[in-house]
């Protein structure tokens, strides 16, 4: 991993010095923890490339667990963190990212308004790509069992059980159901399209268990009825490989992943030039789709002297620049900068940012509901309780957990 | 020994247990006796590359302050010990007053996730600790009677389970049971039920689980009682075969009383870690079917947003959890120690 690590971080240097597109200098220390994956690595690397800097990068999938001890110490061993906007707000509670505002106005002109996060006001981070779920199917199997592209969970239902009666898939629909983050994940797309809201407005009690939470359960039980039996084991990895193995006809998943099952490693040919995406599923007649935006970005660290922010500020600035964009980076992910031209792939994050969908909410205790719900739902699926009682229960773990952290008195 | 000499010979030993075991224990005891401070939350706007949503957020210069005054948080007692996700002891009162009849309690109890992990903890412990003692004192036999050309090899093959890495191992079985796996299929065949799946249902993970603790830690009682075989005194053996004892009358008269004291030193070591078993729920993805007190103590760090007291309250929990589960063997080694003799 860590030969490959540095094959990637090398292919992105050359190629970034290939296209000679970097002036840029600073003068202090930048130290970037982020999450891996080709997109980050580019950015880093394009980062890493400023002369003048004392440069170092930690990119691993566990940079959560690392981030928040990592940028609380004076001086921070972190100078940035590449944070999305569920882990932004960690770090915001706990006080260890500073404002942007300055900086932004001093070296911050060519970053377009659209990329910066604000909160009340103060410019907190700087996005550079977006990434959504949204509805991957193959082509060859609806047109075999005579059917449209579906858009609502409903017509999913619906193909899922004509492709089995068909004959040609037993378990015809695919998702991220693994137990934990990816079933809170499906959940929280699933009551989003059906309007309900996660929390009374301006407080942090939370209100899951009505209507609209019984309709996202139920909906999600009637689709484990088309899944592999094993669904509560498959997070995204494992549902990509079943779709690999021609198993699944329809899914909902990662924008950012599709690019792995559109390629021609792993898959036969029948699979991988049968894949398509489509824009956002709905489910009841909410209007919103089901599922959420997400944008990846960096934050400035505040305790670190003037001289090591700015610098980081830079390098960060130039890492994100529209210069990082060739042949070979614009696949990668749904750029954010000017200059970015869509590739196939890429159309379901777009379709679903232009369906209207909503952001994943931003919210000191998200994180804490997040868990409750991947603890819990499982029993519901597993029909050891009702509906009613589940939500009930995730209302009480998160209650207890938020009720620890302060947010409830 | 003198006094003197002991006091110096044991001291850096001390030292070290002080600093490294007694400290930590002391640390996370204090943490779990406290919570985070009261967090003042506004609602504010937020805006971004997709539009501006009105949200709250935490306005952390109001407690700033407080923060500075007591890092740690403020004090809570035993509250997080008592909360629905520990000990749960409001719940359970009112379950207990309300419920119809002991089935009902039960599957209330079960609902609440410390009692839900102590279930399986516990009866995987029960289980896993008799069956590893006697798997290994079988291969110790069995490996003690083959020829001594082959031992070598036979001893290397027999610890392997224990030596693969337990992430690793279990994600190997895991593999094998899937329904496309070697033995996924074969369940398959052998049950004539080709929807059988072994991670769809609790009862099958539940002895997966099981059957995953035994091979990886019957290899340690093995060698355990392995290394006491070559103890047993041959003149009783001879004696024994001399007066007609068969081999299996040898091993119940002569073997088995010899080997006690070290079943005592595996089931203490074995008691500790079955109660902490962590790795294979996670290998597994068993967390729908199965969590431990370990599982839960990975889960509340691995969130987004930390739960450092909860995460202490039940490491806590769980010392005690080893404590109890301990301590009819301790009082058995005190009595046979601290016995004149």
């Amino acid at each position: 991993m860590k030969i490959w690590k540095n094959a990637m971080l090398g292919t992105a240097i050359a190629a970034l010095t290939a296209t000679g597109a970097l002036g840029c200098e600073a003068d202090g220390r930048v130290s970037i923890i982020g999450n891996e994956f080709p997109a980050i690595q580019t950015v880093a690397a394009a980062a890493g490339a400023c002369t003048g800097i004392d440069f170092s990068s930690n990119l691993t999938a566990d940079h959560q667990t690392l981030n928040v001890a990592g940028m609380s110490g004076n001086p921070a061993e972190y100078t940035t963190a590449i944070v999305a906007n569920s882990s932004i707000v960690a770090l915001i509670n706990e006080d260890v990212i500073q404002p942007l505002d300055d900086l932004v106005a001093a070296y911050g002109q060519d970053i377009s308004p659209s990329q910066l996060i604000t909160v009340d006001g103060k410019i907190m981070a700087v996005a550079f790509m977006a990434n959504a779920q949204h509805l991957v199917y193959r082509g060859d199997v609806l047109e075999a069992a005579g059917l449209e592209v579906p858009t609502s969970y409903e017509e999913v239902l619906a193909a899922a059980e004509a492709i089995r009666t068909a004959g040609i898939m037993e378990n015809p629909v695919g998702g991220a159901y693994a137990a934990g983050w990816n079933l809170a994940q499906e959940f929280t797309n699933m009551y989003i399209g059906t309007g309900g809201q996660f929390f009374k407005p301006g407080t942090a009690e939370v209100s899951i268990n009505n209507a609209q939470g019984v309709e996202a359960l139920e909906m999600m039980k009637a689709l484990t009825a088309y899944m592999n039996p094993d669904y509560l084991t498959h997070d995204s990895n494992a549902t990509s490989a079943e779709w690999e193995a021609g198993n699944v006809a329809l899914m909902n998943m990662w924008g950012s992943r599709t690019g792995v099952l559109m390629d021609d490693e792993g898959s036969e040919p029948v699979v991988y030039e049968n894949t398509m995406v489509s824009g956002p599923l709905t489910v009841g007649d909410s209007g919103t789709p089901a599922t959420t935006l997400w944008w990846d970005g960096w934050t400035v660290a505040k305790n670190i002297s003037d001289a090591d922010a700015a610098a980081t500020f830079k390098a960060m600035a130039a890492g994100v620049s529209p210069a990082i964009l060739n042949d070979e980076t614009m696949g990668q992910a749904v750029w954010l900068m000017e200059g970015y031209t869509p590739a196939p792939v890429n159309e379901g994050v777009l379709a679903s940012v232009a369906a209207g969908s909503q952001p994943y909410p931003m919210r000191p205790f998200q994180g804490l509901l997040h868990t409750a719900l991947g603890d819990n739902i499982a029993d519901f699926l597993q029909g050891n309780e009702s509906a009613e009682q589940t939500l009930a229960d995730i209302e009480a773990a998160y209650t207890a957990a938020a009720t620890e952290k302060g947010f409830l008195q | 020994m003198k006094h003197s000499s002991f006091f110096w010979f044991v001291l850096p030993s001390s030292l070290m247990m002080l600093l490294f075991i007694a400290f930590p224990i002391v640390s996370v005891v204090t943490q779990s006796l406290y919570q985070a401070h009261d967090q003042v939350i506004i609602e504010v706007e937020n805006c971004g590359p997709f539009g501006c949503t009105v949200d709250t957020s935490v306005d952390s210069e109001a407690t700033a302050a407080l923060r500075a005054a007591e890092p740690l948080g403020q004090w809570a007692g035993l509250d997080i010990y008592k909360d629905r996700n520990h000990l749960a002891l409001d719940e359970v009162a009112q379950a207990w007053v309300n419920s119809d009849g002991l089935p009902d309690f039960g599957r209330t109890l079960m609902n609440l996730p410390f009692y839900d992990a102590m279930a399986f903890t516990l009866t995987y412990t029960a289980i896993v600790t008799p069956l590893t003692i006697i798997l290994g004192f079988f291969i110790a036999i069995a490996v003690n009677a083959v020829a001594r050309a082959l031992r070598g090899p036979t001893i290397f093959f027999s610890l392997l389970p224990m030596i693969v890495t337990p992430l690793v191992g279990s994600l190997i079985l895991f593999w094998m049971v899937d329904a496309r796996g070697i033995l996924g299929t074969s369940l398959q065949w052998l049950a004539d039920d080709p929807t059988l799946s072994v991670k769809a249902s609790t009862p099958m993970m539940w002895i997966m689980l099981m059957v995953y603790g035994v091979w990886h830690s019957a290899p340690f009682a093995f060698i355990v009682y392995y290394a006491g075989l070559q103890t047993v005194n041959t003149d009783t053996l001879e004696a024994a075969m001399i007066d007609g004892a068969s081999r299996w009358q040898r091993i119940r008269y002569v073997v088995i009383p010899h080997l006690v004291p070290l079943t005592t030193f595996i089931a203490l070591i074995q008691l500790m870690d079955n109660f902490r078993v962590f790795e294979p729920i996670v290998s597994f993805s068993a967390q729908a079917h199965a969590t431990s007190l370990s599982y839960a103590i990975f889960n509340d760090l691995g969130g987004e947003t930390r739960l450092l007291s909860s995460a202490a309250a039940t490491s806590v929990l769980t010392i005690i959890g080893v404590g109890i589960l301990l301590s009819p063997v301790l009082v058995r080694t005190w009595r046979e120690f601290g016995s004149p003799r």
